[in-house]
């Protein structure tokens, strides 16, 4: 058996990405906090002053992670999805709310949120089940158990009130898809928020039903020789229609400010100070930008504390409003990378079990990215997730760089084992 | 073995789709759109205008009559406005929760992103305590607004008022903004363009709670505000208050002018109104009532009032043109048995000694007389018809400033009448009128009309030997390129030559010395003057008096005028001159404190009080 340097293997071109976007994150945060009077670097009354600390403690815990053998995380896949479970469990007993959600842990002067961890937790227990002798995604049971992993944490999650965060699980599916579940789960995902997003923007439902009946008709007609494959799509019909009016049921039943959010994104509620206000100012924010950006220190959005959360889930309108499309481009870029390099270097593992963790990492990450950023410009309704490596919050930062460096540890032996 | 692996391309695939989606919208939203820069620019920066401090008017003595005091303005911006504890809110600003509903209606429909006015003329205490609770009131802002004061209570017609601008001037022009404030009447008007200054503006950052957080890029596009000009004028503003005290509770006004200058020393119109009732809050309660006042306090007499005919103080104008004419004579003699007859028509005369010369006839105001003064000038065998003769009595008294506007600093000057021929050819038929359908003339009365401040004018003319200035209140404006003042240097000859004067001249020194006007005497100086009695067809006469001292250089032209007073001896005259002993010697003599005491406490306004200080 080969035995090399511990860092020999490390995918430093992955590290590099990693250590350049919390390098702008750490700029965004110092330039968003900024109020002309604290300006040192480690003042720990600030938010970027708090947030090196974090880092410093990130960057620990990544040595530690490369440090620890990689049977590790194999070896308790299971007991750390087990622990973080229960941590979930017992935050309705011992927890602290904070912004309305009962999901912090509230330990000195620092809260943690269980839920950032249950992520890669959860990633860790997909990848050991797929991967163990017998699953397989076209077995009925796998895809039954596989699909309970992944919803346990979801719902406890979801039951705190913390719906951004529980959204994140479905990114799953992009992992079982590459291990095999039918194509038509990614279709009728799509159909899925596709029919959503219609039966809530258009207020007559009749309307749609109507389309939906004559396309299926004409559909039906036209594959009239094909019996089964025209009852399927009847059935899909019958069923979007059934859809429709569940969708709007529960809208109804939702409260009015989470109806309001996503009206604002549907564009069917315009109140600048309403609802739509903090997707409205981000989006003044980041759009002022312009090509260049306002400078450094010079965002007066950010400077006039428009922007909500501006350090946390809003901390690419600091980046859209001071350096402009240059610098959304670049974090743009800088995350794309990321996302082609996890995907090569899972795809290049002889081990199932990292290339499943990998693909986990991959869509943990892609679906933050897309919510997050596609909240500040105003494609997504508000969701409030952060944007990995970028926003501010020890949770965050520290579950984002376990999530990542327990790939790079298993990477950097996927010479030396099989597994 | 892995029949999956392709699907790597397709899970890229849609991770580079949804960023190619996002870099899209990016590119559009911060390149193409140029929407969000502007929405941007709402949000932070607050155009501030800044207002400059308005000139101060000064009296010719340096004495400071109209000043600036510091009040605050609440501006509102609807958009912006959460949240708020209203009761608070109107606790703190002393309003009507009633009121604020309205005035953020109003708001509303002006615009919900561009500020409007919220309440007005905050005192600096008041706003003091509500700055401090500011930060609960998101929206709200206040800014300071100079408003006028008037330190001496006094000269309100003169110095007019300041308001905000109506909608006619606005949509006129682009300088002004709703809510400004504009000079409205009196020299506040007139010298607007001077007084006002020039706006500047300025830039500031704010944040989302609308605290101000420093001015916008360092300032570079603020410009500053350039203060008006300061504004000297030719009052008295003592001898103003003086006169103003003795016309208390009377109806009627005071001019004084200084005839080498044409300098308005004094022009009161009573009853009168202190001017910092129109300023401050009140404003516009206060000047609902000044309005609603049966009495017209807002009316300026002294030069609106026009329909008064002159009366006696007229026929020194008569005399005049007689003598420049040639068709009087400084010896002639006119027969008086009581009055003049000619036809049908009569005048009356009333007891009076034996004349012998014009200056008797002046002296004596012989109504007789001068109707065949009158008479003589009309039917001179030079003028082919009566249209012609009175064309040329006409000249005369254009000449003297009569029939036209003067041409005052301050508005609303009403030009007078002065009957033409074509005024006569409407009522009588061309043809059908002669000089004694027209004899009333001749003694200042019948379709004659002349403003006060025209009758101290004619005065001044006469006081001159033969010309005046155009009477002005401006002596000095500050940093005047253009030389406004000059304006008013120039000479008004009159039709009259000089060597004309000194008879009439004798007849008005002799009025004072043993005429009529005998209580205007003035130890010390010799004192000219006249006294008239306008018939009043609605009630009790009026009085006047015209006066000016010396004889010799004449420092100071009085005219009083008292409405429905009676005999011009009784009021005009001793109010008239104790404005111009005040002038000239600074002080009311010992013997004529009594006449002072008296003038300030008549009362012909409040019945009781009348009958009260005349009985017996
Ligand atoms: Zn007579």
């Amino acid at each position: 058996m080969r035995r090399r340097s511990l860092w020999a293997d490390m995918d430093w071109l992955s590290v590099l990405l990693y250590a350049l976007l919390v390098s702008v994150g750490w700029i965004s945060i110092y330039a968003a906090d900024f109020d002309g009077l604290r300006t040192g670097m480690f003042d720990l009354s600030t938010s970027h002053g708090k947030q090196i600390l974090w880092v410093t403690v990130a960057l620990v815990l990544a040595i530690l992670i490369v440090i620890i053998d990689n049977k590790f995380y194999t070896t308790f896949a299971y007991l750390i999805y087990g622990l973080v479970m229960v941590m979930l469990v017992m935050i309705f007993f011992i927890g602290s709310e904070v912004k309305g959600n009962k999901s912090w842990f509230v330990l000195g002067g620092f809260s943690i949120q269980p839920s950032e961890f249950a992520k890669f937790a959860t990633a860790l227990a997909v990848a050991k089940y797929l991967s163990s002798q017998g699953a397989n995604m076209k077995y009925w049971s796998t895809r039954f158990i596989v699909g309970a992993i992944i919803l346990l944490p979801m719902m406890l999650i979801l039951y705190q009130g913390d719906a951004g965060s529980a959204l994140v699980f479905l990114s799953f599916v992009l992992v079982l898809y590459r291990e095999g579940l039918s194509s038509w789960v990614l279709v009728g995902g799509g159909l899925f928020v596709a029919l959503s997003l219609l039966s809530l923007a258009i207020d007559e439902k009749l309307y749609l039903v109507v389309g939906i009946v004559l396309a299926t008709a004409v559909i039906i007609y036209l594959l009239r020789k094909h019996i089964r494959i025209a009852m399927l799509v009847g059935a899909i019909a019958v069923s979007s229609i059934g859809y429709i009016y569940a969708v709007s049921y529960f809208f109804g039943k939702l409260k009015p400010h989470q109806k309001d959010r996503i009206e604002v994104v549907l564009g069917k509620l315009e109140d600048k100070k309403g609802a739509g206000y903090n997707l409205d100012q981000s989006k003044i924010a980041i759009g002022s930008g312009g090509f260049s950006g306002k400078g450094f220190l010079n965002g007066t959005q950010t400077k006039g504390n428009f922007v909500p959360e501006q350090t946390t889930d809003f901390i690419f309108c600091t980046v859209g409003e001071e350096h402009g499309f240059i610098g959304t481009m670049i974090v743009l870029g800088l995350f794309m990378a990321l996302l082609a390099r996890i995907v090569y270097i899972s795809e290049r593992q002889r081990s199932k079990f990292t290339r499943l963790y990998g693909y986990g990492v991959a869509s943990i990450l892609f679906f933050h990215i897309i919510i997050n950023i596609g909240m500040t410009i105003g494609l997504v309704p508000v969701i409030g997730i952060p944007l990995p490596f970028l926003s501010y919050g020890g949770s965050s930062i520290l579950s984002f760089t376990i999530l990542l460096f327990i790939l790079l540890k298993l990477d950097s032996d996927r010479l030396a084992v099989l597994r | 073995m892995d029949i999956f692996k392709n699907r790597r391309f397709i899970i890229l695939g849609i991770f580079a789709s949804f960023f190619v989606v996002f870099a899209l919208h990016l590119f559009y939203i911060q390149i193409i759109d140029d929407s969000y820069e502007a929405l941007a620019n709402q949000n932070v920066i607050r155009n501030v205008t800044v207002y400059p401090n308005r000139g101060l008017i000064y009296d010719r003595n340096g004495m400071l009559i109209v000043e600036n005091d510091a009040t605050y303005e609440i501006f509102v911006i609807p958009k912006q406005v959460k949240d708020i504890d209203t009761a608070l809110f109107c606790q703190l600003l002393a309003i009507e929760p009633q009121y604020f509903i309205d005035q953020m209606t109003k708001a509303k429909n002006y615009s919900r992103y561009v500020p409007s006015s919220f309440l007005k003329n905050l005192s600096v205490e008041q706003y003091a305590s509500f700055q401090e609770h500011l930060y609960m009131f998101p929206g709200f802002y206040g800014d300071i607004r100079l408003v006028r004061k008037y330190p001496q209570h006094s000269a309100a017609h003169v110095l007019g008022y300041t308001g905000e601008i109506s909608q006619k001037k606005l949509d006129a022009q682009s300088y002004y903004k709703s809510g400004d404030y504009i000079g409205i009447s009196g020299l506040e008007a007139t010298y607007e363009p001077f007084l006002r200054g020039h706006k500047g503006s300025k830039l500031i950052l704010v944040d989302k709670f609308n605290r101000e957080q420093g001015s916008f890029k360092d300032g570079i596009y603020d410009t500053a505000a350039i203060s008006g000009h300061n504004l000297t004028v030719t009052l008295d503003i003592e001898l103003q208050v003086y006169a103003e005290q003795l016309m208390q509770n009377k109806r009627g006004c005071v001019v004084a002018i200084e005839p080498s200058t044409g300098e308005i020393l004094v022009m009161v119109s009573a009853p009168s109104y202190d001017p910092n009732l129109l300023t401050g809050r009140q404003r516009g309660n206060n000047y609902v009532m000044l309005q609603k006042d049966t009495l017209k306090p807002l009316f300026n007499r002294a030069i609106s009032g026009g329909s008064y005919p002159p009366g006696s103080t007229f026929k020194s104008i008569m005399a005049l043109m007689g003598l420049q004419e040639g068709t009087l004579q400084p010896y002639d003699v006119y027969p008086c048995f009581g009055g003049f007859r000619l036809g049908s028509h009569t005048v009356g005369c009333h007891d009076h000694a034996q004349l012998t010369d014009l200056s008797s006839a002046i002296q004596h105001s012989c109504n007789a007389y001068f109707c065949y003064v009158f008479k003589n000038i009309i039917d001179q065998s030079k003028f082919a018809t009566s249209d012609e003769a009175l064309a040329k009595w006409d000249s005369y008294l254009y000449s003297f400033g009569l029939g036209n506007k003067l041409g005052v600093d301050i508005p609303g000057e009403n030009s007078g009448h002065v009957p033409t021929p074509k005024y006569y050819n409407n009522i009588y038929q061309k043809g059908h009128w002669k000089s004694s359908t027209i004899i009333s003339l001749a003694i200042g009365q019948g379709e004659l009309g002349i403003t006060p401040l025209q009758m101290a004018n004619m005065t001044c003319a006469i006081a001159n030997r033969g010309y005046y200035f155009t009477p002005h209140f401006v002596k000095f404006i500050e940093n005047d390129t253009t030389n406004f003042v000059k304006h008013y240097s120039g000479k008004n000859k009159t039709k009259v030559e000089q060597r004309y004067f000194d008879e009439v001249v004798e007849g008005l020194y002799q009025t004072v010395q043993a005429g009529t006007g005998r209580i205007a005497q003035i130890e010390g100086y010799e004192v000219c003057g006249k006294t008239g009695t306008v018939e009043n067809p609605h009630g009790k006469d009026h009085s006047a008096f015209i006066t000016f001292a010396p004889k010799v250089n004449p420092r100071i032209v009085v005219l009083a005028f008292v409405e429905n007073s009676g005999f011009g001896a009784t009021y005009a005259a001793p109010i008239a001159s104790l404005v111009m002993e005040k002038y000239l010697n600074d002080t009311i003599a010992a013997n004529r404190l009594f006449l002072e005491k008296r003038m300030i406490e008549t009362d012909l306004i409040h019945p009781k009080v009348i009958s009260s200080n005349e009985a017996p």
